[in-house]
């Protein structure tokens, strides 16, 4: 589905922030990136989309390579790529509509996405998405009235209605609660499993990845340094990605459906990981 | 405790100086102060003269008192409407032109021929000053308003484009990037990205703009560019400083009319 094969990325002040990357992302796979600050990790997603340029190696989506394209082609294969960002990153001047809509701007002309006169099942969707994350309410508001798991919500939308093959998601709980973070994640988990898609999560909470995923690929200094199943992720493999440290309290087993108690040790353990 | 931290207790604080080096800290201040008097020095006033023109600045302040609106009415009433129709006219010429041009001279979205190319647009037209351009101007075209309605409008290029770009290049990156992402086309991208993060900005330049053009209209008919400067200049010209208190006094209500007009304008787009 996904194939990063030998990618590099060297910014121009000599930093490597990747290194020979290889990956492969099978289809409906939920996969999360974790490592320290600095590590490559939003790189590597906004190499993907070629927000940032990898500077060699190949991306493949399925049977088309990325890094040649063309910047229509581009274009049409960013469509196919929902994008979720940390701090939401929702234009804050428009509605939550136009900005739920945006997510169609690669489907649609210039002057039909200027006027704001969207397909009818565009509209529909949009509503429907909406409805799926509780802010149906919402829809006329402004951005900037939405509280920050509201807004994290519409981020969400708007990558869904591209109806894309293949999630990005950058941090998507790095400034929200304990609570709200774990109702993000699971929302995004949910609709992955719904919709099929395969996704890849980049997040700095340890234990937060832990109960969501399947696939935990670990990042140190642009290369991969773990790359297995998160059960697998012992101290030991933690103090290879991120260094020394005291790790119990990140990998001791929470219970999911018990929110008020584990919601502390949550918070102690996203402590010890954003360290 | 460290003995570091021993030998700083019970010293005094002082924030360190801007200039590290003392004589040159000295140098600065006493040059400075040396230029100045100098400088003062230099002005030369002629007591004699402020004396006798206390008089005629007098004059000029009580017809303030006594403004005439009615024995010049209709050259008032002309060059009002003149001045307004060549703000309006070249307010909007030049705010079209100028946001091309300002989304050129952005360097976080213009590639940098373009970027050189508009940048370099900017530049010369803030290098030349509105009275030079409207002699230019007036020159090529003659007498009249067109020559003020281009001054007017090449003025707004330089000015509106150079503030557009510069608050494009401060926007929030992450916003338009989430635009793009998700496989926008250009025009889109500004559409939605762009557009909506400086639209209160420019709207207020805008605004400012169109008041700055009608100010300016009232200057450049001295030079026979059009516009209520020239009647204010012939009503200097013949000492009627009640005329000239008329058109002052209509030039400072429009000019108030228009800050509350745009007050009002802001508040509705933030």
């Amino acid at each position: 589905m996904l194939r990063l094969k030998k990618l590099v990325k060297t910014y121009k002040t000599g930093d490597q922030a990747l290194k020979a990357v290889d990956l492969e992302i099978p289809q409906g796979q939920v996969l999360a990136l974790i490592g320290p600050s600095g590590a490559g990790k939003s790189t590597m997603i906004r190499c993907i989309n070629r927000l940032v340029e990898p500077s060699s190696g190949e991306v493949w989506l399925e049977d088309t390579e990325l890094t040649g394209l063309s910047s229509g082609g581009l274009r049409r294969k960013r469509r196919e790529m929902g994008m979720i960002f940390q701090e939401y990153a929702l234009v804050e001047r428009l509605t939550v509509m136009e900005n739920v809509l945006s997510g169609r701007l690669g489907y649609v002309g210039f002057w039909r996405s200027f006027t704001r006169r969207y397909p009818q099942e565009s509209v529909d969707e949009a509503f429907r998405l909406l409805d799926r994350v509780g802010l149906l309410a919402m829809a006329d508001k402004r951005a900037d009235e939405l509280s920050g798991g509201q807004r994290q919500r519409v981020g969400i939308c708007r990558a869904l209605i591209q109806n894309p093959k293949l999630l990005l998601v950058d941090e998507p709980t790095a400034s929200l609660d304990p609570k709200t973070s774990r109702q993000i994640m699971r929302l995004i988990c949910e609709l992955c499993e719904e919709r099929g898609l395969a996704a890849i999560i980049n997040i700095h909470d340890v234990a937060l990845a832990k109960m969501f995923v399947q696939r935990v690929v670990g990042l140190r200094f642009g290369a991969i340094e773990f790359d297995g199943r998160p059960e697998e992720l012992t101290p030991d493999v933690l103090t290879t990605i991120y260094g020394e440290e005291d790790w119990e309290a990140t990998i001791e087993k929470v219970d999911d459906e018990d929110d008020e108690q584990s919601d502390t040790s949550l918070g102690k353990a996203a402590e010890v990981a954003a360290l | 405790m460290s003995t570091e931290l021993d030998a700083l207790l019970g010293q005094k604080w002082r924030k360190p100086p801007l200039v590290k080096r003392a004589w040159l800290r000295w140098a600065l201040g006493i040059g400075f102060t040396a230029y100045l008097i100098a400088a003062f020095m230099t002005i030369d006033v002629n007591w004699s003269r402020v004396y006798e023109g206390l008089d005629r600045g007098a004059a000029f302040i009580l017809a303030f008192t006594s403004p005439d609106f009615v024995s010049r009415a209709s050259d008032i009433w002309d060059g009002i409407l003149e001045s307004i129709i060549m703000t309006v006219a070249a307010s909007v010429v030049g705010i079209v032109i100028s946001i091309p041009i300002g989304l050129g001279a952005a360097r976080n979205i213009a590639p940098l021929p373009v970027y050189l190319v508009c940048r370099g647009i900017v530049a010369i037209s803030r290098a030349l000053q509105e009275i030079i351009v409207a002699i230019l101007l007036v020159a090529i075209f003659g007498f009249g308003p067109l020559a003020g309605f281009l001054t007017l409008s090449f003025a707004t290029i330089g000015f509106l484009s150079k503030l557009l770009a510069e608050d494009i290049e401060s926007m929030d990156r992450v916003q338009a990037e989430a635009i793009k992402a998700s496989g926008a086309r250009w025009l889109q991208w500004i559409n939605y990205g762009v557009q909506p993060q400086v639209m209160p900005r420019l709207v207020g330049l805008s605004m400012y703009r169109i008041d700055i053009n009608f100010r300016e209209s009232a200057i450049l008919g001295l030079v026979g560019a059009g516009g209520i400067g020239a009647t204010l200049n012939t009503a200097f010209d013949r000492y009627e400083y009640d005329t000239a208190a008329a058109i002052l006094i209509i030039i400072i209500l429009i000019v108030m009319a228009l800050e509350y007009l745009s007050g009002i304008i802001r508040a509705k787009v933030q």
